[in-house]
């Protein structure tokens, strides 16, 4: 897009939606900022404590395992419903009422409410009453998420692959679907493959939309909250206890302003740097194969 | 086959295209037609199977359920269901997250609208930094907002109001829908524009009679987006309302009666909070295929 | 190498046809010999994309055979048929880089590498894309992607023949005009039997040794473009090559002249009987605008028309005329007298064709 118009009077299109974005961005983001260099007793009383709260969070071993624990399960889901969402994206049908029918299946998932996928998941896999947990018993194995650390993250990325591999399947599905048969065609012609038509059509169509889908993946399991809350309340001990559980539970339950308003601070930067670096890696990616335009 | 005389060439490609898949699919050995049917089929019980549990709950009496497990309900019974149509306090937890979500789709659309043209057409000063600002508000965790929404909409009078939440809302979804939108309205060919305005029409005239309808599919996978995120939130929903405002979400969290969960309520207030959401994708199941690549393929 | 036949033919799309009307390919007939440049000539809806997509495998007729020397191959998909297909819109993969490209085809059947190296660059030379052997496809212009979707099909030095379907349609006219002469060049210097099809008679002209022109499903004239232009087989040949159209009369025989509706024709005595011989109520007379004499002042054995209007081309002008009730073309060359209102026509017998039930039929001499 090289032919835009040059005019600052585009201004007053983006006006009412900075507006709107400001009095709900800005003003809160302040808000954190003033109280993260402060140290708020009351209404009246506070006193300014510079980086000593940022000093204070970095160095708390509790959110520096939350950290931890927080990559580790952002990775894992990502290593999990990206080829899983491909290859989902490829098994579906293109035509017919089965299309449509799979469809509005597979997309469900994504629809549901946050921490009702909490709870579906919670019933569905207690000893009790729970298909899951009560078929893993049957068959011997002594499944417990309130207990066993183990049974409780395989539970929450079983979870997670079930809400959110739908995301990078419908994806990947349109991305596949904006392919012309000429392609495929000419594929054959050329006597490719089933790899090859893969590895050379499908996936280069996909990689922009994978982009998009690894940025939202990242950034929702980063912030996941209500499904692990309800299902497993962060237990045993603090093994689900991921970040926004912990600052919620700092800044609500705690009303540790200050720490919390740095650890919020420094959460977010967390995401906007991880998000940076990707999408600046990818950019340098296209800009190498521009740059051989020239060349 | 299809019953009609193809008479572009583009349509002889693809009838021909079709003809040929549906050879290569009858040719296809049976046992990988089998594992492809196989596999999808696993994928879409795994899907259902939880759904099912939840549906299977949601029609026993809780009785039956904290009983033996039953693979079905032995004891049907729609006393959950009549439970959450006859308490004020259950019902109007749909109300309010609907309203609050129509109003957010709303706000959202209108002001991303102009916001999208502009930074799909014009360069301006502070263009490139302002959308990338726009991004960043994607990736703000909600956890983060809680405190300082409490107290901003606490001091202007909003706490507890559908417009709080819907505004709140606003954060993720308006960049968002802008952010779809821009790239919807990029492929769009800029020769449109030229042509309506030569042709005498106002900005305003050509925005809604020629360039929206345009972007249709877009506005509809947009749509499908915003009703998506402003659906599925539940923290700052549930932080900044109490009693009259609260989303279903929260009416949910405080099934825990004296005799323990109310396991059979809170299935069937799943169910309930399940079915708009098969709704809304039915009605933009054709624009999915093409339009969830959001014009960035 | 191949010969490609085909024998009796018929496409339709639909499950169960009933009239003509229901096929896109009505019983056919016709040879590709080996090694020949050949154009596939129609309006859109003729049935020349049917056709290719016959040839290539992609679609299976409803009845008759395609034979590639002499061996039935109407369940060979594509990729057994060892046939090379560009398409409309250029086809690269987009990852790979130029030379990558061309050698995919030799790569996937498991050509060894030097035997890949050297197919690859003698076909980047020939098709002047060596500079860019090393970019990636992406980034190449249309024109370019376009010689390298040719150049796929060119480095299989197995290829039983290369199928182009309108493979000019996104180029500039000024490269079009290029590629053309390449397309030619490559096909004297690689001896494969080439179809491309088209709706442009120019392309088709510059193009193709000898040109099959198709009108409703049927290939109606299979000839060089200069038996297209001279003789034109069916009425539809007449009207679809050359620029302005050829010129049709409908004739009868009465009163033992050959009439026009009210008008009589002067013709001789040959075409009188001709047309009364026909034995059917469809006969028409056709004549080229190039081959229509044109005077200004009345001469003998000339037909009066009047000038509707001119249309000077530089070199040459089209006249606009109106001969009896029918419209009617004539060119006239740029040192010829321009007639004003009125213009007198002779029609040279060498130059006039008979069309019975739209067919051309012989004029018998002396």
């Amino acid at each position: 897009m090289n032919n835009k118009i040059y005019s600052n009077r585009a201004w007053w299109l983006i006006l009412p939606m900075l507006l709107l974005v400001a009095f709900s961005a800005i003003i809160p983001l302040m808000t954190v900022v003033n109280y993260s260099v402060q140290d708020v007793f009351d209404a009246n009383t506070r006193f300014f404590t510079g980086v000593e709260w940022f000093q204070e969070t970095l160095n708390n071993p509790a959110l520096q395992a939350a950290l931890v624990r927080q990559f580790a399960f952002s990775l894992t889901v990502l290593a999990i419903e990206v080829p899983l969402g491909i290859g989902i994206a490829l098994l579906m049908p293109k035509k017919g009422w089965q299309a449509s029918a799979i469809l509005i299946l597979v997309t469900m998932p994504l629809l549901i409410p946050w921490n009702v996928v909490g709870s579906i998941w919670q019933i569905f896999t207690r000893g009790d009453i729970g298909l899951m947990g009560w078929g893993l018993r049957e068959l011997g194995y002594g499944y417990n998420i309130t207990r066993s650390a183990v049974d409780a993250w395989g539970t929450i990325i079983l979870m997670d692959v079930w809400h959110w591999t739908p995301l990078i399947a419908l994806l990947c599905y349109s991305g596949l679907r904006s392919i012309p048969d000429a392609y495929y065609q000419a594929a054959r012609i050329d006597r490719a493959s089933r790899w090859a038509v893969f590895r050379y059509i499908q996936l280069p169509k996909l990689t922009n939309v994978l982009v998009i889908g690894i940025l939202l993946r990242f950034m929702h399991s980063f912030m996941i909250y209500a499904e692990p809350f309800v299902l497993t309340g962060g237990g045993p001990g603090n093994s689900t206890t991921f970040l926004s559980q912990s600052l919620t539970t700092m800044a609500i339950g705690q009303q540790d302003l200050g720490p919390s308003a740095a650890f919020s601070l420094i959460y977010f930067l967390i995401i906007l740097l991880v998000c940076w670096v990707f999408y600046t890696a990818i950019m340098n990616l296209q800009k190498d194969k521009q740059l051989d335009k020239g060349a | 086959m299809n019953q009609s005389i193809p008479t572009t060439p583009e349509a002889v490609r693809k009838q021909a295209a079709a003809a040929d898949a549906r050879r290569r699919r009858q040719a296809r050995p049976v046992s990988r037609q089998w594992r492809r049917r196989g596999l999808m089929t696993a994928y879409i019980v795994f899907v259902l199977l939880p759904v099912y549990w939840l549906l299977n709950m949601s029609f026993q009496s809780n009785s039956e359920i904290l009983g033996a497990l039953t693979l079905w309900p032995q004891d049907f019974t729609l006393e959950h269901y009549a439970k959450i149509f006859t308490d004020s306090n259950w019902y109007m937890g749909y109300v309010n997250s609907i309203a609050y979500v129509l109003m957010n789709m709303l706000i959202s659309l209108a002001v991303a609208l102009p916001a999208a043209y502009a930074f799909s057409r014009y360069r301006f000063i502070g263009d490139k930094h302002l959308f990338f600002w726009l991004l960043t508000n994607l990736m703000a965790p909600p956890a983060v907002f809680l405190l300082p929404y409490f107290q901003l909409y606490y001091t202007v009078g909003l706490f507890d109001t559908h417009v709080a939440v819907a505004l709140a809302h606003c954060l993720f979804n308006i960049p968002l829908a802008v952010w779809i939108l821009e790239g919807f309205m990029s492929s769009v060919p800029k020769e449109i524009d030229e042509t309506a305005f030569i042709d005498g029409y106002s900005f305003p005239r050509f925005f809604v009679k020629i360039f929206i309808p345009m972007i249709s599919s877009g506005i509809g996978v947009t749509l499908f987006f915003l009703f998506m995120f402003s659906w599925v939130e539940l923290l700052l929903a549930s932080t900044l309302t109490a009693t009259n405002a609260q989303p279903i979400g929260s009416v949910m969290t405080q099934t825990k009666g004296a005799s323990g969960i109310d396991w059979g309520a809170l299935s069937a207030a799943g169910v309930l909070t399940i079915l708009p959401g098969i709704v809304v994708v039915y009605f933009v199941r054709n624009h999915i295929a093409k339009g969830f690549a959001l014009g960035r393929t | 190498m191949a010969e490609i036949t085909l024998k009796g033919l018929a496409h339709s799309y639909l499950a169960a046809p009933s009239s003509a009307e229901d096929y896109a390919i009505r019983e056919m007939n016709h040879v590709w010999h080996q090694g020949g440049a050949y154009a596939l000539l129609g309006p859109s809806g003729c049935g020349k994309s049917t056709l290719l997509n016959i040839i290539s495998g992609l679609l299976e007729p409803s009845s008759g055979d395609v034979l590639f020397d002499g061996e039935r191959v109407n369940h060979l998909p594509p990729e057994a048929r060892n046939i090379a297909q560009v398409f409309q819109f250029p086809v690269v993969y987009d990852t790979m880089t130029v030379y990558d490209n061309l050698a995919f085809p030799l790569r996937n059947v498991g050509t060894p590498a030097d035997k890949v190296r050297e197919r690859v660059l003698e076909v980047a030379d020939v098709l002047e894309l060596t500079p860019q052997l090393r970019r990636k496809a992406k980034n190449l212009t249309a024109d370019e992607k376009q010689k390298v979707s040719m150049g796929r099909g060119l480095v299989r030095d197995d290829v039983s023949a290369i199928l182009f379907d309108e493979p000019l349609t996104v180029i500039d006219p000024q490269l079009k005009w290029k590629l053309r002469r390449k397309l030619k060049e490559i096909h004297q210097r690689f001896n494969i039997t080439m179809v491309y099809v088209t709706h442009d008679q120019l392309e088709a002209s510059t193009f193709a040794d000898r040109i099959a022109v198709m009108y409703e499903g049927q290939v109606v004239q299979f000839g060089t473009p200069r038996e297209l232009f001279e003789t034109p087989n069916h009425t539809f040949v007449g009207y679809f090559i050359g620029s302005p159209g050829m010129n049709f009369l409908e004739v009868e025989a009465r009163d033992g002249r050959v009439m026009a509706g009210a008008l009589p024709l002067a013709v001789p005595e040959a075409v009188h009987a001709a047309v009364a011989g026909a034995g059917s109520a469809n006969v028409k007379l056709g004549i080229r605008p190039e081959f229509v004499k044109v005077h200004a002042a009345p001469v003998d054995e000339a037909m009066e028309a009047v000038v509707e209007d001119v249309q000077d081309l530089g070199t040459y002008a089209i006249l606009s005329l109106r001969l009896g009730e029918t419209p009617f073309k004539a060119r006239i060359e740029e040192d010829d007298t321009l007639p004003r209102d009125r213009a007198w026509l002779r029609f040279p017998l060498a130059r006039l064709g008979l069309y019975v039930d739209e067919f051309r039929v012989e004029i018998p001499h002396e």
